[in-house]
C-alpha cells in the first residue's frame, strides 16, 4: 500500500514538505517511522527515537500504534507552538 | 459565522465580538483572548516571526475544540482567529472570543480553549533573532495548563 508523508516546520526544512511511501499492508505508524528511520541521512537525523516528534494520521493528533490503510495521510512535525 | 479563520490578515476585536453576539439577546457575557507578538522571546530580541500551520487539520482541531468547549460550558457562541505567515513585535497573532449568558462560563471557556489551542493545535512559530532565525520550543508550562482541565496533552 501507499501512504502520503507529510512534514511541517523543522521536519520539512529538513526533508521537504511531503513524499509517498510503500508500505505493507496493516503497517502502523511506528513501522512507518522505523521505514523512514531505516534510510538514514537526514530522515534518521530529524526522525530518531527521543527526539520530540509528534505525529497526525488523516488529519487528527495520533500515535504510533495506529494502523495505516491504502492512501493514508501521516504527518510528522515538532510539538506545536501556537497561540 | 464561520467559527475559526486562519487567515494572514489582521483581525478586530470589536467587530469580532458584535459578529458574536450579534441577534442573540441571551448573551449577558463576552471573554476575549487576543495574543500578541513579544519583542523579546528566551533572553533575544525578536524582530518578527513566522508562522507555519497544517492546513485542513488546524481548522478542524480548533472546530473540535470548540465543540467540546460547548459539552463543557454552557456558552452560546465562540470565535477563534488565528493568523500565519510574517508577524512582527506588537502584532496581534490570536483571537478567542466566547459569548455566553453570564460572565463565569465565558471565563472558563475562553481560558479552555486558549489552554487547547496551544498545545494541539498544528501551528509553529519561527523567530528572527539577532543570532539568526530559530524554532520557538513547545513549552511544559502549556501543557500543564491544560492538564487542569483533565487532559492530557503530550506536547512538549
Amino acid at each position: 500500500m501507499r501512504v502520503q508523508v507529510r512534514y511541517f516546520a523543522a521536519l520539512r526544512e529538513a526533508l521537504g514538505p511531503a513524499e509517498a511511501v510503500e508500505l505493507a499492508e496493516g503497517s502502523t505508524l511506528g513501522a512507518l517511522r522505523d521505514a523512514l528511520l531505516a534510510r538514514g541521512g537526514r530522515h534518521a537525523e530529524v526522525l530518531a527515537r527521543g527526539r520530540a516528534v509528534r505525529c497526525a494520521l488523516d488529519q487528527a493528533m495520533s500515535d504510533e500504534s495506529a494502523t495505516l490503510r491504502d492512501g493514508a495521510e501521516v504527518a510528522f512535525f515538532p510539538p506545536v507552538t501556537g497561540g | 459565522m464561520h467559527r475559526v479563520s486562519i487567515q494572514t490578515a489582521d483581525f478586530d476585536l470589536s467587530a469580532e465580538v458584535a459578529a458574536l453576539r450579534a441577534g442573540d439577546g441571551g448573551v449577558g457575557a463576552i471573554a476575549s483572548f487576543v495574543g500578541t507578538v513579544r519583542d523579546r522571546n528566551d533572553g533575544s530580541a525578536v524582530g518578527g516571526m513566522e508562522l507555519e500551520h497544517y492546513p485542513g487539520m488546524t481548522e478542524r482541531a480548533i472546530e473540535a475544540m470548540i465543540d467540546e468547549a460547548g459539552r463543557r460550558f454552557d456558552i452560546r457562541a465562540a470565535r477563534v482567529v488565528h493568523r500565519i505567515g510574517p508577524l512582527r513585535p506588537g502584532d496581534q497573532i490570536v483571537l478567542v472570543a466566547v459569548a455566553s449568558a453570564h460572565r463565569g462560563q465565558a471565563f472558563q471557556a475562553c481560558e479552555f480553549l486558549m489552554d487547547y489551542l496551544k498545545t494541539q493545535a498544528p501551528f509553529w512559530k519561527k523567530e528572527t533573532t539577532p543570532e539568526g532565525a530559530r524554532w520557538v520550543d513547545a513549552r511544559v508550562a502549556d501543557d500543564a495548563a491544560l492538564a487542569r482541565w483533565g487532559i492530557s496533552a503530550g506536547n512538549a
